[in-house]
């Protein structure tokens, strides 16, 4: 039943027939559109930066498919780099999006409940960038419909990458629908019904496992590749994407605070800095652990490892990353210990920086590159990405942070558009 | 929107008409942009069709289809090339199944393999490609990462022996297992090949190949067209498209028609020794039964069927 605060709005606005349904859905695409294209001066500058990007990625992805991935530095003996490494960072973020939702309905924190759209979103926004960065790394772009099950040939349960386009795909639907569910209703006057959707936000946190754990089965199933065969993985993987996801999302919310000059999320935030606290020291712990492993045990076993720490053979193209990423995380966790972090915004926000950063080569390039360095022969081969690869790569990114930026200012446009006719009514109701 | 109650800033008076326009003119200039940007996709269309972009798998192929996909390809190939080229598919014969050893004793490392399977299997000129690798080892040594696949001195080295790679065929694939597609696949007489018309290029095959067996095509292959080898395999040598997965086929164009692999053919030394296991009479059967062999990596229990043994 909606409730007694927004039955009585506009009669336009609550549908109750199916063509009244049909009619206002189209009326919320339709302002959706509209809010996609219309802002202030700020918003033009920021979405012709990022189309701008976007366009230059989009050009050298149409490079690459006429003239072969050879335009890229990926060789046989590194043949993944930087898309499939930002694949499984956005894999993480796209995970890490639902930190928010688990407070919010396992431990019924109303609080979060405003903001949760907001790590919903952003996980929307995250898996549409992973899924173009596997196209991208593509041979045959052209040959994506092979990948379909029953019009192609689905190498299903066999292959892990078929379970990872079920998961990957299916966490998109789910998000797509809670999200747009919670704006239309909102946009319709009623309050959301939770039998239409708490049970998909459940089935959201359970799947949001699911994509990371099923991404690092990609890696870690391969018995060629000592460096990935490792059972720690996926509980890495998960440990840090628990501290990218926040740190991304409390970003998101100090943005958003500024743009609209609005006084709300503290709860939020200090609950996903209580979550970041845990979560990077448990990153931490996890990489420590296998540090030990590795350089205690050593042997040729462990050679990914010294080439990715040390350097191998004189060969050292990762050392400054892997280093660098290290850095940041020590130096994130040290902010994000200090206490009373929440009473000084920018110490939060460069303790979220350092974090996002340091995760992102971590998991990035740090992982997938010694994967392959040195390669099953032994050869040290090594990689660094060319320019058409850094051209997609920021291109996606820009891309995504667009469709981010679009999704958000929908949503707090429903919400002003609702508090707008709410107060109308309520004015109407009083005198 | 007309229903909104607190009016949009351009509801107001005046300002109307000039962002409408600068918009559309936004909108058209975009437009504009995101057309040249995709534009190389116009100049690549060329290089595929219609015809291949709805070619079925390999193994729902009728007789028929197959005829007229190996029809298309040897047009394409004179097209492309100007050669007339014949693409055969031989299946795999009953009762067959291969193996290949190879004497580590005997091996000079002088790669003439190597440099056979380049000719034969029209690989990349300019990349030297080859499904070949050969290590110069330390005597003493089973370890790979003191192995060196660049020498350039003379051989062979009187304290080094000499180990040439090539795809294992695997009783046990890992390559076939990760495919998301099934392009890649064992065939009954243990040869694992790739339909080059369905690979989508993932390379996920290539991470999990303990034996750096596989390559890509990173670019359309270079090569000159009277170098062509005109005998051609669907599923072995035929010049393989942009963006594909390819690897050793233990040449099965030449093999089930009853020849010998190029790599051994080339060997001056007899050290390779390639046959049927199922046969009890034939010389790899032999070596298996009267040798000491080992195989690569034997701990990841891939069973490859590529022996290696020392005479000596």
């Amino acid at each position: 039943m909606p409730d007694a605060a927004a039955s009585p709005v506009l009669p336009d606005t609550t549908p109750h027939t199916p063509r009244e349904y049909v009619r206002s859905y189209l009326r919320f695409l339709g302002q959706a559109i509209s809010e996609a294209f219309d802002g202030g001066p700020a918003f033009y500058v920021w979405m012709i930066l990022l189309t701008a990007v976007a366009l230059v990625g989009a050009n050298a992805w149409a490079i690459q498919v006429r003239d072969g991935m050879a335009v890229t530095h990926m060789s046989d003996h590194v043949s993944w780099g930087l898309y499939i490494a930002n694949f499984t960072f956005l894999v993480g973020l796209a995970a890490g999006g639902v930190m928010m939702v688990i407070p919010a309905y396992l431990y019924h924190d109303e609080e979060m409940h405003d903001v949760v759209i907001v790590g919903e979103l952003l996980a929307i926004a995250a898996i549409l960038m992973a899924l173009f960065f596997v196209v991208v790394d593509l041979g045959r772009p052209d040959r994506f419909w092979h990948l379909i099950p029953f019009l192609g040939k689905f190498h299903f349960p066999v292959s892990m990458l078929t379970w990872d386009v079920i998961v990957l795909n299916g966490y998109l639907v789910i998000n797509v629908y809670i999200c747009t569910y919670l704006l239309y209703e909102r946009f319709i006057g009623r309050k959301p019904n939770p039998r239409w959707y708490v049970p998909f936000v459940f089935l959201s946190i359970v799947w949001a496992i699911s994509i990371h754990t099923v991404t690092a089965f990609l890696y870690c199933g391969l018995g060629g590749r000592p460096f990935w065969n490792t059972a720690l993985l996926a509980p890495r993987f998960l440990a840090s994407a628990f501290v990218s996801g926040p740190a991304f999302i409390i970003l998101a919310i100090q943005i958003i605070r500024r743009i609209y000059h609005r006084n709300f999320g503290d709860g939020p935030i200090e609950t996903l800095t209580k979550i970041m606290r845990v979560t990077i020291l448990v990153n931490f712990l996890m990489v420590l652990s296998e540090l030990f492993v590795e350089f205690y045990t050593g042997g040729s076993h462990t050679s990914a490892a010294r080439y990715l720490y040390l350097g191998l053979h004189g060969r050292s193209a990762l050392v400054p990353w892997i280093w660098s990423a290290i850095g940041m995380n020590l130096l994130a966790a040290v902010l994000l210990l200090t206490s009373s972090i929440t009473d000084h915004p920018w110490r939060l926000n460069a303790a979220c920086v350092l974090a996002f950063a340091g995760i992102w080569i971590e998991k990035g390039m740090g992982l997938i590159i010694p994967g392959f360095i040195p390669s099953t022969l032994h050869e040290v081969v090594e990689y660094l990405p060319s320019l058409a690869e850094w051209k997609i790569t920021a291109g996606i990114w820009a891309f995504g942070l667009l469709l981010y930026t679009v999704f958000l200012k929908i949503t707090a446009s429903v919400f002003a558009r609702r508090r707008a006719l709410d107060a109308a009514a309520a004015a109407r109701s009083t005198p | 929107m007309s229903t909104s109650p607190a009016p949009a800033p351009e509801a107001a008076a005046g300002g109307v008409s000039r962002r409408t326009v600068l918009k559309g003119l936004g909108a058209t200039l975009g437009l504009a942009a995101y057309a040249k940007a995709i534009a190389p996709l116009t100049e690549w269309a060329p290089s595929t069709s219609i015809d291949e972009f709805l070619q079925r798998h390999y193994k729902e192929l009728s007789p028929l289809d197959l005829r007229v996909v190996l029809q298309r390809l040897e047009r394409e190939a004179k097209q492309e090339y100007g050669v007339d080229v014949r693409i055969s598919d031989l299946k795999a014969q009953p009762g067959v199944k291969f193996g290949y050893a190879l004497n580590l004793s005997v091996c000079n490392g002088c790669r003439k393999c190597a440099e056979a399977c380049h000719l034969e299997n029209n690989h990349d000129r300019p990349s030297h490609n080859s499904y070949i690798r050969v290590f110069e080892m330390s005597r003493g040594s089973m370890d790979l990462e003191k192995g060196n696949a660049h020498y350039t001195h003379p051989v062979k080295q009187p304290d080094k022996y000499y180990l040439p790679v090539q795809c294992q065929q695997c009783e046990h694939p890992p390559c076939v297992d990760v495919c998301p597609v099934e392009a890649t696949w064992k065939e009954p007489d243990g040869i694992v090949v790739v339909d080059y018309n369905w690979c989508i290029g993932c390379r996920y095959c290539e991470a999990a190949c303990p034996y750096h067996a596989r390559r890509f095509n990173w670019e359309k292959p270079k090569i000159a067209p009277e170098e062509i080898n005109r005998d051609q395999g669907y599923l072995s040598n035929r010049v393989r498209p942009q963006g594909v997965m390819e690897k050793c086929t233990f040449c099965l164009h030449r093999t089930r028609a009853g020849r010998l692999p190029a790599c051994l053919e080339a060997c001056p030394t007899g050290a390779r020794v390639f046959g049927n296991l199922l046969d009890p009479q034939s010389e790899i059967r032999w070596v298996l039964e009267h040798k000491r062999i080992f195989i690569l990596k034997e701990e990841l229990g891939l069973k490859p069927q590529f022996f290696y043994f020392f005479d000596a």
